[in-house]
């Protein structure tokens, strides 16, 4: 555990004052924790990566690190992202989304970016709500859940965030929970790893706005609801239909071999090169 | 888009709209082949939010729109404006509101420019009247956008986009660019926001050994939000600063026969090619009337119009808007002179005659 400890503080920033603003049993920080672990055994250096966030708590996890950080508008980041990665390819380019952040104000940025495989990790925190707001319901938020918003129960489907970026074209999806943090951990690496538009959903807590209103007491409580509905892709195979209803699947779901918006880029540069060569 | 291309922009974001398209064709076409980046992104939000991450990452930077997507603009202007990030934005006036008159000319957008995004924020926007200051304009605006990191906006009407005239391009060596200004002290003394004197913090790109926090948040000098009076007063005061002391050298315009003149015009853009016509079939008739055409519209000139306004008995406005700019001219004359305006929204050209209609009612 010492050593472990050790690997975070390396890779935050001393000049940012802590604490940090999240509420007690938040599960950005459990995140954020995973994300540190994973990029210290990705091998990439801290100058090379560039950790880009929207707005809501979870946009607040770039000040806290030291890498380039960017902390963008709402529902955005995979926009300045793209810019990012384009001009400067050889830049690892992780984006952190909340999922109001991500799937609603940002929704048409999240399926462009994965339509074009734009080489970005991009990583949803869903908390099922808008937390720093005040606790509305989010394009996330199951059916018939009280929030602020739908204090009569919410009367929306959600969206499955993991299919949504499927169909978008992402060339990697997985997910996770945090209570699931070595789970969590060694996804990020994954993500980080695929060349392409990488996902990765992690189902989070918000015992302030979202655990109260929804009958779960506490972070803990909120933390083993994660334990008691998610099962890896690995066990549901051998599941029925019957004993999967209403479990989440966590682990990896697709992951698949394509060209990229940088690729496909380069060689029609080189093309054109060669054509200006020739007269 | 020459211009663009000649002071040094290698990446292009941008959503098809009339009439700002041909900008947007011709940077597709000729990027890749200069080893830049053309991307057409999925609205005019993620466009400039795709040139802001460029320009973060060390690349000139830009996108061109017409009034609608700069209405969706306006919240990335107020991302670049409060984290200082260069970036150059070309909107292509059309008739509005909203969707309005798509291949028609107007300048409809000018306090949109000025004031489009919310918050206190200072802006720069050029107003080219003629293809050749379309190329020098644009030059000038990525200059400017990168000694001041600022967003700059050019201001152009349909009109002067879709003029085909003659120009003479100066050879490359003959082009000024100026360079965003980069830290020299080593990553561990480096304190991203701190103004070193000038107003304008030195920018690295991402990737070059300095990590920093860049956000839309209100920030101190180490990047980091901050809510305490006595560091977001000095910031905002800062932004307006690090303009504001150049004024005397953002004063651009030309004047035209303003050395006996005492009925002067004050006009940008197509309706300044109008005007100097109307001045010149005024003067064949005896009239002494003189013209001054802005090419930057903010900062307002203030120091060169009121000077005419010294020499004048009347200024006239005419614009194709109903009275933005000579609300500018209103607010610094302070009772020097009489000021007369000629409003134009039928969205069809403001004509010379029209223009001489008014300087002969007001000789009358």
């Amino acid at each position: 555990m010492a050593e472990r400890r050790h690997i975070i503080y390396d890779y935050l920033r001393t000049t940012k004052r802590f604490p940090s603003l999240w509420c007690p049993g938040c599960g950005d920080g459990i995140f954020l924790g995973a994300l540190l672990r994973a990029i210290d055994k990705s091998g990439y250096t801290k100058d090379q990566i560039v950790l880009v966030s929207g707005i809501g708590c979870s946009g607040r996890i770039t000040a806290y690190a030291d890498f380039n950080t960017l902390h963008t508008t709402h529902g955005r980041a995979l926009t300045f992202a793209t810019g990012i990665k384009l001009a400067k390819p050889e830049l690892k380019v992780i984006a952190i989304m909340g999922d109001g952040d991500a799937i609603a104000i940002g929704g048409n940025h999240f399926i462009h970016a994965a339509r074009r495989n734009i080489e970005i990790t991009a990583i949803v925190i869903n908390n099922s709500v808008y937390g720093m707001t005040g606790g509305q319901l989010s394009p996330a938020t199951p059916l018939e859940m009280k929030t602020a918003t739908s204090p009569y129960g919410n009367l929306e489907n959600p969206f499955d965030i993991c299919n949504l970026a499927e169909a978008a074209g992402s060339v990697f999806v997985a997910r996770s929970a945090v209570y699931h943090v070595m789970l969590t951990e060694k996804l990020i690496s994954k993500a980080i790893n695929k060349r392409g538009f990488a996902v990765l959903e992690i189902i989070s807590q918000c015992p302030t706005q979202y655990g109260r209103r929804v009958g779960l007491s506490s972070a803990a409580e909120m933390m083993k609801w994660q334990r008691d509905n998610t099962v890896t892709v690995e066990k549901a195979k051998g599941l029925s239909e019957e004993e999967l209803r209403g479990k989440i699947r966590i682990g990896v779901l697709v992951d698949k071999e394509a060209l990229t918006y940088q690729q496909r880029l380069e060689s029609l540069r080189e093309s054109l090169k060669e054509q200006v060569g020739a007269v | 888009m020459k211009g663009a291309l000649a002071a040094g922009c290698r990446f292009f974001a941008g959503y098809p709209i009339t009439p700002a398209s041909e900008i947007t064709h011709g940077m597709a076409y000729e990027l890749p082949r200069l080893g830049g980046v053309f991307i057409q992104m999925e609205d005019e939000i993620a466009s400039l939010g795709a040139v802001i991450g460029a320009s973060l990452a060390g690349a000139k930077a830009m996108t061109a729109t017409s009034g609608p997507g700069f209405s969706l603009m306006q919240e990335h202007i107020g991302f670049a404006s409060i984290a200082e990030v260069p970036c150059v934005v070309i909107d292509v006036m059309r008739g509005g509101p909203s969707t309005g008159v798509p291949t028609h000319p107007s300048q409809g957008d000018v306090m949109q420019a000025r004031w489009g995004t919310h918050g206190d924020h200072p802006i720069i926007v050029l107003a080219p009247s003629s293809v050749a200051e379309c190329f020098e304009l644009t030059i000038k605006a990525f200059n400017l956008s990168e000694k001041y990191r600022t967003p700059v906006i050019v201001l152009a009407d349909e009109m002067v986009v879709h003029t085909r005239e003659k120009v003479l391009l100066p050879s490359p060596d003959e082009i000024e660019l100026v360079e965003r200004p980069k830290p020299t002290e080593p990553p561990e003394w480096f304190v991203p926001y701190r103004d070193p004197g000038t107003g304008v913090p030195p920018m690295p790109s991402f990737g070059d050994g300095y990590r920093y926090h860049v956000t839309g948040l209100l920030h101190d000098e180490r990047g980091y939000p901050t809510s305490r009076a006595d560091e977001v007063e000095p910031f905002i005061k800062r932004l307006f600063q690090k303009i504001s002391q150049d004024f005397d050298e953002l004063q651009w315009g030309e004047t035209y026969y303003t050395e006996d003149s005492t009925l002067n015009i004050v006009a940008f853009g197509s309706v300044a090619r109008a005007a100097l016509r109307a001045v010149k079939e005024a003067r064949a008739k005896g009239m002494k009337v003189g013209l001054l055409k802005l090419l930057i519209l903010f900062p307002f000139m203030r120091r060169k119009v009121t000077q005419l306004m010294e020499s004048s008995s009347t200024i006239l406005v005419p614009e194709m808007n109903m009275g933005q700019i000579s609300r500018e001219v209103k607010r610094v004359n302070q009772g020097r002179c009489r000021i007369e305006t000629l409003n134009k929204v039928a969205h069809e050209a403001m004509t010379p005659e029209e223009i001489l209609g008014k300087i002969e009612e007001i000789y009358g």
